[in-house]
């Protein structure tokens, strides 16, 4: 018998059996259905977290005192206080590959106007900084130069900041009023344009920004950086960008060759590669989970085989005695196991696809299909029909035709 | 009866000194003890028996689903005892047909594709040949009408007939009929003896397994069992007519 006819007897054993061929694959299309809404989520989360932090620049370089934290074993503090005026100058006056730098210098604390008072954290930066995030304002301007130099008493501030503060959409009112910061009075001179929260949940909008000076000199008193943010001219020459500034760095704290760095330099891009490898790693927990159920629906197949090759014994019979080797009636079988869990395996696809493309959307997360899964998930479904058809194919096949056609 | 008259023709099926034995548990069950005959092409055989005579064994082997403990079986001239089970499951492909007691149709499938299964085991047919071989087969059993029938649309006796041609499809050198009116009623029975008749007188080789002595009637020679031997091999000079025989039973009656 030619593989064409085996194809055509299999495919009718199935139609055949229309409720307990679907019933058979209903295991293989949730389970297919569950592995591709799970890898659908795993994949849309990823991209939604890559684009929120690409608008955030992925050309963004971090530079913070104190070497690499490896094997949990915590820094001398003294290390921590390694990033002063001294890298940032040379920083700017030999920078080939960094278009934008602002040292940092954070505190928090509690800010008053009025009667009103909020908590927050206050970056100390340089003008910069608004190009480096590559974020607008929405009112008023950005500090100067000028006030860098004075170390002014001047901030621009995030909508929330504004909100407490002043209340809802007084961002007109808010430009020229002084708050106070621990004491500190600093007049407003702009609003930022309302960012949301970002993906860890953290509120973007409840910041104030201030000159560097002022918030070393007047609020944090102290004369090193916590970190300096540049950004790489371009995302390509992030690494050639991060060599100068280790090369800067390195020779203006006179390290010798032997010593490691007593600064770390991260970019955006390997923070990407962080988040999405743990976003990977929750996927692959997810769909494993599912690839159980893909277990279970290839066992229930491999039941149905066994009922099924049981109850046609006679046609078994039948087929050995008009001429069927055991081969060919293995095959036929292992061919309808095939078919219903391919068949599953489509049907599973597309239920999944809906749920992942209309359902998920719905319950507000983020969904995105990726291709390959759609093939993964066909080359499991056969690999189901073969591994799980073999035991009822040869069990068929073994058929002693003499008794098997006497079978009542 | 003329010795060497049939010698000339032709011999389909050679048993010389076929035993079979069974091992069950420490038993030794032994189905044939010794059998030898020679049945020539065109013969209509019937092999009769009471239960536990070997009638079933003998079958087997015949229809080369079983192979003897001892002696050989020559199935037009192939011996078949050191086969292997692919070897004589091509052999029964090629030279035998079956028709067994309960028509053993593939459900839910058309007469003409259960006539064609045979020929599905059968790469040198194409799919055009095999069709036209099973219509014509079913032409010659009387259901040329009935080709898109399936088998749970038909009665008993069309049935039957639908197993005769699917026997009859791949021109086998033998028909091997296994009680293959025990499960029609006296009038059917007749009808179906009235085709294998026709088919004996068209030339085929027809064995018939039955416990029914009255068939033995009307089939050219008798081989009767017991105890796995042969206790008579008899040629029937006087073959009766199932057609008359069937003329002669009671109409049947409507009411």
């Amino acid at each position: 018998m030619n593989i064409l006819n085996l194809f055509k007897v299999s495919i009718n054993a199935v139609a055949n059996n229309k409720m307990r061929s679907f019933l058979s694959m209903l295991g293989i299309i949730i389970g297919v259905a569950a592995v591709i809404i799970m890898m659908s989520i795993g994949q849309g989360s990823k991209e939604s977290i890559r684009k929120e932090l690409s608008t955030m620049g992925t050309n963004l370089l971090t530079i913070r005192p104190g070497a690499d934290m490896r094997g949990g074993v915590r820094q001398d503090p003294s290390a921590m206080q390694t990033l002063k005026m001294a890298d940032y100058q040379r920083i700017i006056d030999e920078k080939k590959f960094v278009s934008y730098v602002s040292p940092e210098v954070t505190s928090s604390g509690q800010v008053i106007f009025g009667n009103n008072n909020t908590n927050c954290t206050m970056y100390g930066e340089s003008t910069e900084y608004l190009d480096i995030k590559q974020w607008e304002l929405e009112e008023g301007a950005n500090f100067t130069e000028e006030d860098i130099r004075k170390a002014a008493k001047v901030c621009v501030v995030g909508t929330t900041i504004v909100k407490e503060l002043f209340g809802e959409g007084k961002e007109n009112e808010a430009i020229g009023k002084n708050i106070r910061f621990k004491s500190i009075p600093l007049r407003i001179v702009g609003v930022l344009e309302s960012k949301g929260y970002n993906s860890w949940g953290m509120d973007q909008d409840n910041v104030i920004i201030a000159p560097y000076t002022c918030v070393m000199k007047r609020i944090a008193a102290q004369t090193y950086f916590s970190s300096i943010v540049c950004s790489a001219l371009t995302e390509e020459l992030t690494d050639a960008a991060i060599e100068e500034l280790t090369q800067i760095l390195r020779s203006n704290h006179k390290l010798k060759a032997e010593a490691v760095d007593d600064f770390t330099i991260r970019s955006q891009a390997e923070m990407m590669e962080t988040m999405s490898s743990t976003m990977d790693t929750v996927t692959i927990i997810l769909v494993v989970a599912a690839a159980f159920s893909l277990l279970v629906a290839g066992i229930g197949i491999m039941n149905i085989m066994l009922v099924s090759v049981t109850e046609r014994t006679k046609e078994i019979g039948l087929r050995m005695a008009v001429g069927a080797t055991g081969l060919v009636i293995s095959l036929q079988f292992l061919i309808e196991s095939v078919l219903i869990s391919l068949t599953g395996g489509l049907l599973g696809v597309m239920l999944g696809g809906l749920v992942s493309n209309f359902v998920v959307p719905l319950m507000g997360m983020p969904s995105s299909i990726p291709a390959w899964s759609i093939y993964v998930s066909f080359a499991v479904c056969t690999f189901i029909g073969i591994i799980f058809g073999y035991i009822p194919a040869r069990k068929a096949a073994n058929m002693d035709p003499i008794e098997a056609i006497r079978h009542e | 009866m003329n010795e060497q008259q049939q010698d000339k023709r032709k011999v389909v099926i050679e048993l010389d000194n076929v035993k079979r034995y069974f091992q069950v548990g420490s038993e030794t069950v032994k189905a044939l003890r010794g059998v030898s005959f020679k049945i020539y092409e065109g013969e209509f055989v019937t092999i009769q028996g009471t239960s536990g005579s070997g009638k079933s064994t003998l079958l087997n082997q015949l229809g080369c689903l079983d192979t003897p403990t001892s002696g050989e079986y020559y199935l037009d001239g192939t011996p078949v005892r050191k086969m292997s089970k692919n070897q004589r499951a091509k052999l029964r492909n090629r030279k035998i047909g079956f028709v067994f007691q309960n028509y053993n149709l593939l459900a839910k499938t058309t007469a003409v594709e259960n006539v064609e299964l045979p020929l599905m085991y059968n790469n040198k047919y194409s799919a055009k040949q095999r069709r036209e071989a099973a219509i014509k087969a079913l032409q010659e059993v009387g259901l040329g009408d009935r080709l898109d029938h399936k088998s749970n649309q038909m009665s008993g006796g069309q049935m039957q007939r639908v197993a005769i041609a699917r026997a009859l499809v791949n021109n086998p050198a033998v028909l091997l009929a296994d009680e293959a009116t025990g499960n029609l009623d006296t009038r059917t029975s007749f009808e179906m003896l009235v085709l294998f008749q026709k088919l004996h007188q068209e030339g085929h080789t027809i064995i018939f397994v039955t416990h029914n002595p009255e068939i033995a009637s009307f089939a050219s020679r008798n081989i009767n069992l017991r105890d796995g031997k042969i206790r008579e091999d008899t040629i029937n000079p006087n073959i009766k007519s199932a057609a008359e025989a069937l003329a002669a039973l009671p109409k049947p009656q409507d009411d």
